[in-house]
């Protein structure tokens, strides 16, 4: 099993990324979940959102886990709430941040002596789609990190997962998908 | 057919709302009257969607409340049609005058109920609170412990409800959010081969049959009203529970995926059972696993027909159990878990005398973890050790403050 937390804003993109990611490891055969903590959040509203992946089907409805992956995908929850909460010895961190990971650490010590990954998601996000929404970003840092899959592999079922959006939205979204991917370290 | 069809995957990762709305669409539903009501928006929005895009050859009727919403499937399900809606928590409450009339006036409908606590205070979250209310209405009630269950369920809703020998409206219900916004696998059918399984609607006393008047809606005071409401109640005694083995039988020839009306997991061999509802279900399978390793004899009875509640099926799951908990996600309002009641007035009347307990639970989205469910079945296996129950008959679990238990 593996389990993966996102911190976000409402608003964000994070039950996208989410449902995107659960989608595309579901054409390969392995079972998934995608679910989020709602309540009645305002866009802006910190929030979270999970990924579960497993080779059986996926009984477990607790919100509770202990995650293996922490993706942050707004700068300032990094600094202002603890994404460090139920973690394991080997929970890896992907965090967006314009600093690097050793300021990053500095400023936040609740990740220090942790695995943490840092990736500009906003910046990438701005420059290639023109919004801030940093959720596919995230998932190009991530294949990066995890190889999980071919990058190439990973972007083509993103296309298929986008494919209601405009042509100009899912290329720019390619791009920021592997911009994410050669940046993150 | 004047509508397009849609391809689908053998596997789409839906989450259960849209499961239903894609079950509705499938099932080329004549007239959907909704007012949205979060956590089922989705559910009536999807439709809609389908419905603007020329997927359905249907109707889409916005209407000023839930209770307007009931009211014109009513009308729409008099008239002949074959009808759906959706609903949650405020809005299912506010349907309730009108539940009474669709079951009462036997009219086919198929209500998707996301399940959601009552306020106040208010909360959007899941819990078993709108559903324990329509108990009493009539209809019959199916439970979805996660996607896959919602899409599959209101294909045997609308074959069961439109069957004429039982014509009673049915309810689907999944968990708010953690069904209807929780993306999983679904395994789908293909337009085809899912409209087969419900085939065309055929209507019976349909109003717009001017060949054959009729009269719907009628008063009948104490001189009929006893035998009307008699005759309902032993189609639900009699008739309903038959027609649905008999469809769910016909599903897994369809399908291959095999419901019961009462779902029972591990309890072959078990001393210690856990009974629930809606995605606990599922958590609690993986739990009742994981106590085996730990030499504990654990298994898991759940309800996928609540309305008619089946009886002697109970009994036949909990026969050889020697301890039962009875998991209760809705206030109980100042009396014992409407489950705790149930499952001991079955176990009252059954051969065997197992220790049951009930534990009131999960109100208002409140996570029930794995951990939660460890210790409870620990405490079943010191109340076998013991010969009796150990603790107060109701207790609490993942409530903050001072532990609360009663009886």
């Amino acid at each position: 099993m593996l389990e993966i937390r996102w911190h976000s804003r409402a608003g964000q993109g994070a039950v996208t990324g989410a449902k995107g990611l659960a989608d595309v490891i579901s054409t390969t055969g392995k079972h998934v979940q995608a679910f989020a903590f709602y309540g009645s959040a305002k866009r802006g509203a910190a929030m979270t959102a999970y990924n579960r992946v497993a080779d059986e089907v996926i009984m477990n409805h607790e919100k509770y886990m202990k995650p293996d992956y922490v993706f942050v995908i707004d700068p300032a929850l990094a600094i202002t709430t603890d994404v460090t909460i139920n973690h394991k010895d080997t929970t890896k961190y992907i965090i967006t941040t314009h600093l690097s990971t050793e300021e990053l650490v500095k400023a936040q010590p609740k990740l220090e002596g942790k695995e943490v990954y840092t990736v500009d998601c906003i910046t990438i996000a701005v420059e290639t789609i023109g919004r801030p929404i940093p959720n596919t970003p995230m998932l190009g840092a991530f294949m990066k990190i995890s190889g999980m899959y071919d990058i190439e592999f990973f972007k083509e079922n993103m296309k298929r997962v986008l494919a209601k959006l405009p042509q100009k939205i899912v290329d720019a979204n390619m791009i920021a998908i592997q911009r994410a991917y050669d940046e993150v370290k | 057919m004047a509508f397009d069809k849609m391809e689908l995957r053998d596997v789409e990762v839906w989450d259960g709302n849209h499961a239903a709305a894609q079950a509705l669409r499938q099932c080329q539903v004549d007239v959907v009257a909704a007012y949205p009501i979060t956590p089922s928006t989705p559910i009536v929005e999807g439709y809609a969607k389908f419905q603007s895009d020329n997927f359905i050859e249907g109707e889409y009727v916005m209407v000023e409340s839930e209770h307007a919403a009931m009211s014109a499937c009513i009308g729409a399900a008099a008239a002949g049609g074959r009808v759906a809606t959706a609903t949650s928590s405020q809005g299912f409450a506010l349907m309730v005058e009108t539940l009474y009339q669709s079951s009462g006036m036997r009219l086919p409908i198929v209500l998707n109920v996301v399940n959601r606590a009552l306020a106040a205070p208010l909360n959007v979250n899941g819990d078993h609170s709108d559903m324990y209310l329509g108990r009493d209405s009539g209809w019959i009630q199916f439970d979805a412990y996660c996607p896959q269950d919602a899409y599959d369920l209101n294909f045997i809703a609308f074959k069961v409800s439109e069957d004429h020998d039982v014509r009673l409206p049915s309810m689907v219900h999944q968990d708010g959010f953690m069904t209807s916004h929780t993306a999983q696998g679904v395994t789908t059918m293909d337009d085809d081969k899912a409209y087969s399984f419900v085939g065309e609607y055929k209507p019976m006393n349909d109003m717009l049959d001017f060949e054959h008047p009729v009269t719907h809606g009628v008063q009948t005071e104490e001189d009929w009203h006893f035998e009307h409401k008699a005759r309902q109640h032993n189609d639900l005694m009699t008739k309903v529970s038959p027609k649905i083995d008999a469809v769910f039988e016909a599903f897994e020839k369809h399908t291959g995926r095999k419901y019961s009306q009462v779902e029972t997991y591990d309890m072959e061999d078990a001393d210690v059972a856990v009974f629930c509802l809606g995605t606990s279900v599922e958590t609690t399978r993986e739990v009742a696993r994981e106590m085996r390793t730990k030499g504990i004899k654990a298994g898991v009875v759940a309800l996928r027909v609540i309305r008619p509640f089946p009886f002697a099926k109970i009994q036949e799951a909990f026969k050889n159990v020697k301890a039962i908990a009875v998991l209760d996600r809705s206030a109980p309002g100042g009396a014992p878990g409407a489950m705790f009641n149930e499952i001991c007035a079955a176990m009252y009347a059954a051969e065997n005398s197992p220790l049951i307990s009930g534990y009131i639970y999960g109100l208002g989205g409140r996570d029930l973890t794995k951990a939660h469910l460890v210790d409870l079945y620990n405490e079943l296996e010191a109340n076998v050790k013991a010969g009796k129950v150990t603790t107060q008959l109701q207790q609490f679990i993942g409530v903050r403050g001072p532990k609360l238990a009663y009886l």
